[in-house]
This record gives structure tokens, sequence and C-alpha cells, in this order.
């Protein structure tokens, strides 16, 4: 996509036009074009958010009879409704303990969201305060502050995540503490560049003029004008967040069984991947579509908010 | 196409052949926010040789303009709603891309305000001069190109090219960076050149001298230009003729004697005489009440008489005729009788 | 006249130029200011003029304490303004106020326009509420706002109105000096007459000091009571408005006065009055600065000028005066 020039004065080269965007030649071009519809309409994204995610993760305890983490080893490995075999009781079909994967996938959405939100806040509050205080104050504390981001964001994940689930075994808490580990020195690096640019602007420079102190300029002027940083991070990383725990379920390190996690189911289901493909699709595309749709609100909320607050005359 | 009687001093006459014509040109904006009509109905001929100066505040769609002649407005909100832009036979509204990119740079070209935008910073300014000849020439080998560029810097009076061809733009000052968009845009030798706020980035002892430049190069190639400014010390400095812009619309235009010196528009007196050096120290400034209009809103009939003193009802119905000052002056007034001499 | 309201003496600012591999080399420095002295007397209106470069800007962010100098000092009042802490540094805050160049940046964004009015007033005195809110509607309404405009956010305004919040904000606090850098140059012309007519007024009412940045000189000439030139860090002239206007002694100064562009196009010149660019001001020429650009160098210029003053209140640093 051409990002066009957002002030809207056309910006551009002088003698020389750029030549706009020829058609995309490669087999992207369906997933260009896929992208570029979901884009021009926004409530798209939205809606599956909702839909997938949310709606199922509060409401999941009315919305199915079934148990998620006890099967009836009868029914087990059931197809999808449509197929031979499959039943409306089980609409998409049963794993290999026979438990319903409509209602597993609907639990594993509350894990999603749970996981997510709270370790994307967890790592917000963290790294934007620290960030925060690392751009405004500067020296020392923005010596040490940039030393833990760049700690923190070389940490090999994955293996920290074997390593201490090998030690104290999986759980919640140990899979949010981990991510937020990494999340953290994202927000704060973000937050710290910002915080810079924000230092210098005029406005700080009349608060400092007006014998404003540091704290006061840190909560009024600073942190308010990278709210909208905020928000448009926050949504792509509860996205990142959601992705992550998956994968580190997926390979054992992050939510333990019984517990529906996506990843989770995934992991179970690979065995018969050919076979009982229902097992792998349904949580997959779960994955695949709520990450994807918080991209693309983080997105659209980054383009919804910029333009607005530069209101050129 | 002759390079006729050049404009004298007094910036009165205009010689040449007609080389751009511009007739109800319409081009409007569609936003979120509503349609802002930036352009809405600019009609004016350009002579080979002659400065056209267009003066407006900011907002009054001055810069719209600029970007509607040459065809580089912001995508995909605009859209040319009507007129005509005739250069060389073509014209330049009804073009496709591919055609039009043929003649922007080579026919028709463009100096933006700030050089910082114009110049790409990772490339050095022989590599950019050398891409803008590449893109219309083509067939030069690397050795000619890189002449053609060092001459091209000669042409702005650029000391040492040799060694500013390898330069990268961090390593110059504005006003040499100003000089090499200027090189640029006329490496073609084309027949309308639009300087977009050439100086407001510069300083003052520089601003003289780049104008002077501007000048010289009309001179030399008779190419005819279109100077837009909110200042009206540059348009005092470099044009033959001036209009004058409010909210999308010519308010007034005659030759920038004539204009300056009998204001025949409410909105360029009080422009006038809202200037400290006209009014002198003894005297309060007069500025003007209120602001301009938003583009998407506009008020009926004449869009300056809600802010207007002389404004009477039929001001606030309807859009006012063009109206004769003299010879070659016209104003967009009901009331330009009205209005007291000028007195600076 | 009595003690001025500020003195600089002596004024040095340097920049590091960082370099080199992780930006920890110090390659060189940029001479901001490089030894200025001037004092502004109670009631008057300094300018400060000169080219992008100058120091001028640098100069008034000393003198509001934005940056601490590296050599001289400031005083308000005989008191250095650098050395103060405390109540004598609040009591500082509430003397010297400030109004920056770009309406559109100078205003936090986020916060409503009485609560920015009132920010200088709240984070020196304590106050009622009450009081504050009162002082604030009055001093909206002195600027032309109705009272319930408090309420709005920046966005809401134009550049002009935002001028003028800025203005109210920095005068809410019955400053002593209000230093103003570039405050109508960002403005479209017919709403810089309205804010300047607005500092006229002002001037004429209270005996608020200003210290003015600025490149426009016609401004200058109708606002300011005296006036000083930098080039490259250094004030080269300094002397009252008119005879600045009438009688220019310093090259650099009759340059800027002849750059400006004719209001009429009877007006034109054809001859320059100074070439070239100015040089960095990280390498500036040693001995005056100006040599480079002057039409009238001499070989003395390779020295340094003392600054010389050539009649009542009118000094020059040049060689041309020295004898």
């Amino acid at each position: 996509m051409i990002e066009d020039d957002r002030n809207g004065t056309g910006a551009a080269t002088t003698a020389v036009a750029e030549p706009q965007l020829q058609r995309v030649r490669s087999p992207l071009r369906g997933l260009v074009r896929f992208r570029r519809g979901m884009k021009r309409y926004p409530w798209l994204p939205v809606l599956i958010v909702v839909g997938l995610l949310i709606v199922p993760a509060i409401f999941a305890d009315f919305l199915t009879p079934h148990d998620p983490l006890r099967g009836v080893l009868g029914d087990r490995l059931r197809p999808p409704f449509w197929l031979e075999g499959g039943s409306s009781e089980y609409p998409l079909g049963t794993d290999k303990l026979g438990r319903d994967m409509l209602t597993r996938l609907m639990y594993g959405a509350r894990i999603s969201l749970v996981v997510g939100t709270i370790t994307v806040f967890v790592g917000a509050v963290i790294g934007s305060t620290l960030g925060m205080l690392a751009g405004y104050l500067g020296g020392v504390v923005d010596k040490v502050v940039t030393w833990l981001i760049d700690t923190f964001l070389s940490l090999p994940i994955v293996l920290l995540a074997l390593v201490i689930v090998a030690a104290i075994g999986p759980s919640f808490i140990t899979i949010i503490a981990i991510i937020s580990a990494t999340i953290w020195a994202i927000f704060a690096r973000v937050v710290r560049g910002e915080t810079l640019s924000i230092r210098e602007k005029d406005y700080v420079a009349r608060a400092k003029v007006a014998g404003v102190g540091s704290f006061r300029i840190i909560v009024r002027y600073v942190l308010p004008n990278l709210a909208n940083t905020l928000i448009v991070l926050a949504t792509l990383q509860v996205g990142v967040v959601i992705l992550g725990e998956a994968s580190l379920s997926f390979i054992g390190a992050g939510i333990p069984r019984p517990n529906p996690s996506w990843g989770v189911m995934v992991a179970d289901g690979r065995d018969n991947v050919l076979t009982q493909w229902w097992l792998t699709l349904f949580p997959g595309m779960a994955i695949l579509l709520v990450v994807m749709s918080l991209n693309l609100m983080g997105d659209w909320l980054r383009d919804f908010l910029d333009p607005k607050l530069r209101q050129q005359v | 196409m002759t390079r006729s009687d050049l404009p004298s001093e007094n910036g009165g006459r205009h010689g040449g052949d007609v080389v751009l014509q511009v007739i109800d040109l319409r081009m409007y904006l569609h936003t979120r926010w509503g349609v802002t009509k930036a352009v809405d109905g600019v009609t004016f001929d350009l002579h080979a040789g002659e400065t056209l100066g267009i003066v407006g505040e900011s907002g009054c769609g001055k810069s719209m303009l600029a970007l509607s002649l040459v065809r580089l407005t912001p995508e995909p909100a605009s859209r040319f709603e009507g007129g005509q832009v005739l250069l060389d036979g073509d014209d330049l509204v009804a073009l496709t891309d591919k055609k039009m990119r043929r003649i922007r740079g080579k026919k028709i070209s463009m100096i933006l305000q700030d050089p910082q935008q114009s110049l790409n910073p990772v490339f050095t300014i022989g590599n950019q001069l050398e891409e803008a000849i590449r893109i219309h020439g083509g067939a030069d080998s690397k050795e000619e190109t890189k002449q053609r560029a060092k001459a091209a810097l000669q042409e702005v009076h650029v000391p040492e090219p040799e060694r500013r061809l390898k330069n990268y733009p961090h390593e110059m000052s504005g006003g040499m960076k100003q000089r090499v968009v200027g090189a640029m845009a006329m490496v073609y030798k084309p027949t309308v050149l639009i300087a977009d706020e050439p100086t407001t980035a510069l300083d003052v002892t520089i601003q003289a001298q780049y104008l002077r430049l501007l000048r010289d190069l009309q001179r030399r190639t008779g190419v005819a230009m279109i100077v837009i400014s909110h200042d009206f010390g540059v348009i005092a400095e470099t044009c033959d003729r001036v209009a004058v812009m409010y909210a999308g619309k010519f308010v007034e235009q005659g030759p920038v004697a004539d204009v300056f010196d009998n204001p025949s528009h409410p909105y360029t007196k009080g422009l006038l005489d809202s200037h400290p050096r006209y009014v002198g120290t003894a005297r309060r400034l007069r500025s003007i009440e209120g602001a301009p209009p938003e583009l998407t809103n506009l008020p009926p009939g004449c869009r300056f008489s809600p802010r207007c003193g002389l404004a009477g009802p039929e001001c606030h119905e309807s859009e006012p005729e063009p109206r004769q000052v003299s010879a070659d002056h016209v104003t967009w007034c009901f009331k330009s009788e009205e209005l007291p001499w000028a007195s600076h | 006249m009595g003690q001025p309201l500020i003195e600089v003496e002596g004024l040095r600012k340097l920049f590091p130029i960082k370099g080199g591999p992780l930006n920890a080399r110090t390659l060189g420095h940029v001479r901001a200011i490089d030894g200025v002295s001037f004092t502004i007397d109670t009631g008057e209106t300094f300018a400060l003029v000169g080219e992008s470069g100058c120091g001028k800007t640098t100069t008034a962010r000393t003198i509001l304490r934005l940056y601490t100098p590296d050599e001289g000092r400031v005083l308000l009042e005989g008191r250095d303004v650098h050395a103060l802490t405390g109540d004598d540094l609040k009591a500082f805050r509430l003397a010297v106020q400030a109004v920056f160049q770009d309406p559109w940046a100078s205003l936090n964004p986020r916060m409503r326009a009485g609560t920015l009015v009132a920010e200088a007033l709240v984070a020196n005195q304590r106050l009622p509420k009450a009081e504050v809110k009162a002082r604030v509607a009055a001093l909206l309404e002195r600027m032309g706002f109705p009272a319930w405009k408090a309420d709005l956010f920046p966005y809401e305004f134009s550049g002009g109105q935002r001028q003028r919040i800025a203005l109210a904000s920095a005068l809410i606090t019955g400053p002593k000096l209000i230093v103003l850098d570039e405050p109508v140059s960002a403005l479209d012309l017919s709403v810089q007459a309205q804010v300047i007519n607005l500092l006229k007024d002002i001037q004429e009412e209270s005996q608020t000091t200003f210290l003015l940045i600025a490149h426009d000189l016609d401004t200058v000439r109708y606002v300011a009571d005296r006036v000083g030139v930098m080039y490259l860090g250094q004030l080269v002239e300094e002397t009252d408005t008119e005879e600045l206007f009438e009688n220019p002694k310093h090259p650099y100064t009759q340059a800027l006065l002849n750059s400006r562009l004719p209001l009429h196009p009877k007006d034109r010149r054809e001859e320059l009055q100074v070439m070239g660019e100015a040089p960095s001001p990280m390498n500036p020429p040693a001995g005056c600065r100006f040599r480079t650009r002057c039409p009238f160098a001499m070989d003395v210029c390779t020295e340094v000028p003392a600054r010389v003053q050539i009649a009542e209140g009118h000094s020059v640093a040049c060689h041309l005066y020295s004898e």
C-alpha cells in the first residue's frame, strides 16, 4: 500500500513524479488484495475480534453446555457436523478425549483475551513509566533504562520459557510474567523515543519557563500526548502476545494442559493433522484471524488518530 | 515561442505569446470531514517571459492551485471538478497519468517551499540531478549526464559545481539547496516554472539573492513564472502581474504597480494596510476582523463579505462578477468604487 | 533610570557536536553565543534581530534559564538568574515569562485553554481556586475571548487566537519581563497585525518590559525602542530603533536593511549588498566574523573588533569605527 502524504499538502518531489504503485505481480497478490479489502471495511476486523475473541471469552459459560476440560470418551474424534460421522451436538467435532471443539475454542478465547490484556497492561505500565522517566530525565536514568531495554529485548524468550517451565512448571502467572518481561521493553523503547521528541516541543519549554515541576510535566504534558501512540501500540501488542502465548503453549512452555489454549489445541492435534484436520485447523484459524484483525485494527487506529491531530490550516 | 519584449522594471507591460491558459479551474478535496473547495473557479493567462504572482494567506488555496497545475494534488482525495489547463496544445487536466509524467518536469516544473522536503537526504546532489535529467532524456551516456548536471549547477551560480555534485543535502546551506532545487526544475528549460513560497525557508540576506537568481534565469531562458507567496515583498520584487487569492478564488488581478497603488478589493486593501512598513510607527496597524472561512463551509455570496466593512445586502447574496478597474486590472467586488484611495 | 532590569554580561554558550561511533566523540562545538553583553531597562522593548544561526534564540532561552551559560551571567535586578533557588526561583518564574514562535506547537494540545493560562500562576503561588479562575477569565476577556472559551482545547482555536492565549498565559503572573521569540512570524499577515496591536496596547498600559526576538525588521521598527543586531553569536550593533534605521553603522546592519524586499516594484534595486552565505557557527572566521562577506573588509579585520560607543546609546563592533 502506498502511504499517502498524510498532512494533505501533497508535498512531493519537484520536477519528478513518483510512479504509482504498479499491480503487485506475485503469489502474494491474493493476500494483498484480501488485506486491502479488509482495510476498506474497517468494521470487519473489529467484528472478527469481537465475534471470535471477546464475545466467546466473556459468555462462554452461557453459550455452550459442554465442559471444555472433560470429554465423553465414547465421542472421541468426531468430525464437524457437515461431514459423515459428525453431529450437531458437536458442531466442530471433538478431540481425542471427546471434548467438544467449539467449546474449547470459546474457552480458549477467554484464555487468549485474559492473557493478552493482562500481559499488555502490565508491560505497558512498566514500560511506559520507565520509558518516560528515561526520556525526560536523561542522564544516568536514561543509561540504566536503555541498558535494561536492550538486555530484555535480547532475551531468547522461547529458551527462557522452556527453562523456567522446566524448573517450576507451566502456569498462567508464569507465562504472563515471561511475556511481560519482553513486552515492557518494546513499550519502553517506543515511549522513550516519543518522550524525547515531546521534550523538545515548545509547549514543554513554555511549561518549564512557567516553573512547572518535572513530575507535573511528565504526567500532564508528556503522558497525554503519548496516548495515541500507546493505544495503537497496545492494540498491536495484544495480537503479538496472543500469538506468543499460542506459540509457547504449542511447545508446552505456556498454558498447562488441560486448559484449552488455542496453542495447546494445535499441539494436541499435530499428530493427526491430515486425518483429523479439524483438530488443528480451527484453533489455527482462530489464531490467524484474531491476530490479523488486531493488527488491522491497530493500523486503522493509527491512521484514524494521526491526521486528526494535525489540523492543518 | 518567441522571447519578445520583456517586462519593464515597473512591472506593467508583459510581452510574448500566451503559453499557459487556465480556464475556470476547479479542484475539490473530498475528505472525511467534507468537501474542501480548494480551487473554485480560477482563470488566468500566462505569457512567455512574464511572472505572475499569486498572493494570499494560508488556507486560500494558492498551494493547491500550484499543485493542480502540475497534477500533484493529494490522492485520492483530490478531484478536478471542471475547467482546463492548456499548455502547448494539451489540457493538463484531461491527460492520463502517463502523458502527464512526460510533461511534468519537461514543459512545466515546480519549486517547492522547503528544500529539505524536495531533496532526498540519502543521495548526493549529483545523483538527484542526474536522475532528473535521465527521467526525460534517457539516451545520454553517463558522462554526458554528468556534464549536464554540472552545467545545470553552473546555470544557478553554484560555485565549484564539480565538488558540489558529490555533496549530500545536509552538507549544503539552505540557500544552496534551494538553488539546486531550482537547477533540477530548470534542467529541461520548461515553458512554465512554478515557485511555491520559494524563499520562505531562507534567511533575509539569502532571499534577495535567490529572487535575483530567479529573475536572471527568466531573462536568459524566457520561461514564464508563477510565484506563489504570502509575502508582498516577494511579489513586489519579482512579479509583473499579481493575483490576490481568497477562499479558493481570485479577488483581484492586475499589474503589480496598479494593484499596489490602487487596491480595488477590500481584502487587498486590508492586507496592505496591515503591513508595518506601509503604516509607519505613528499609526495603528489595521487588521482584518475575523478569520478566513473554512473551505468546507463557505458563506453565501461573496466569500469575504462576513469580514468586510463595506459589505452590503447584495454582497451576502451573490458572488461578485469581475469588474474592470483599468486596462489590465480586474476586481471581484460590488463595492470597489467605495474603497478610499490608497494612502501609503 | 536606575538599575537596568536585565543585564547580560559576557554570555557564552557552546553546544557540542557528537559524532563517531556511538556518538561518543565530540567533533567540535557550535558557538551559539560567543561573548554577548547588553542591558534592558525597565519598561522598554528591546529587540534582538539577526538571521538564523545568529544566536538570538539561544540568548533568549539562556535568559529564561532553559539553557545554562558556559560563561558569563544574566542578572535580573542585579541578581544572577542562574544562581536562584527555592522561593527566589519561584519569584523569578513569576517575574519572567515567555511567548514562543509556533502557535501550533507552543500550547499543550491536551490541556484546556484555561488550565494553560493558569499554569505559571499555579506552579509558583498558592492561591484559592476561585481566585485563579477569576484571573484567568479576566485575562481571556482582555485578549478578546468570552470566558467560556477557557474550557476549549487548543485545536479549537486559530493560529492568531493561540498566540493570544499564549500571551495571556505569560501575562497572568504580572511579569516584569516577557520574552517573545518570533511571536508573529508563523502567523498570517492580517493576524500578525492583530497580535502586534495587542503587544503595543500592553506596552502602553503597563510597565512590562519586552525582549523581542525577531527577524522581520519592519515589525521591530514598529514595536521596539532599542535594537541589538546579532551575527554568528555576537552582538555587532546596538542602538535606539530609529537611529538603527536612519543611521546604521555596521556593514551587516546595512546589509540587513538593504536586503529587505521592496514593497513596490519601483523600489527594486539592482545591486546586491552582501554576497555569499553565512559561515557555519561551528567554525566562524577568526577576528571579525563578518569579514568574509563584508564589502568593506580590511586587513585589520582579522583581529576581533572591540565594541565602541560611537554616540549616546549607540555601540558598534567594527574596525571602521575603531579609531
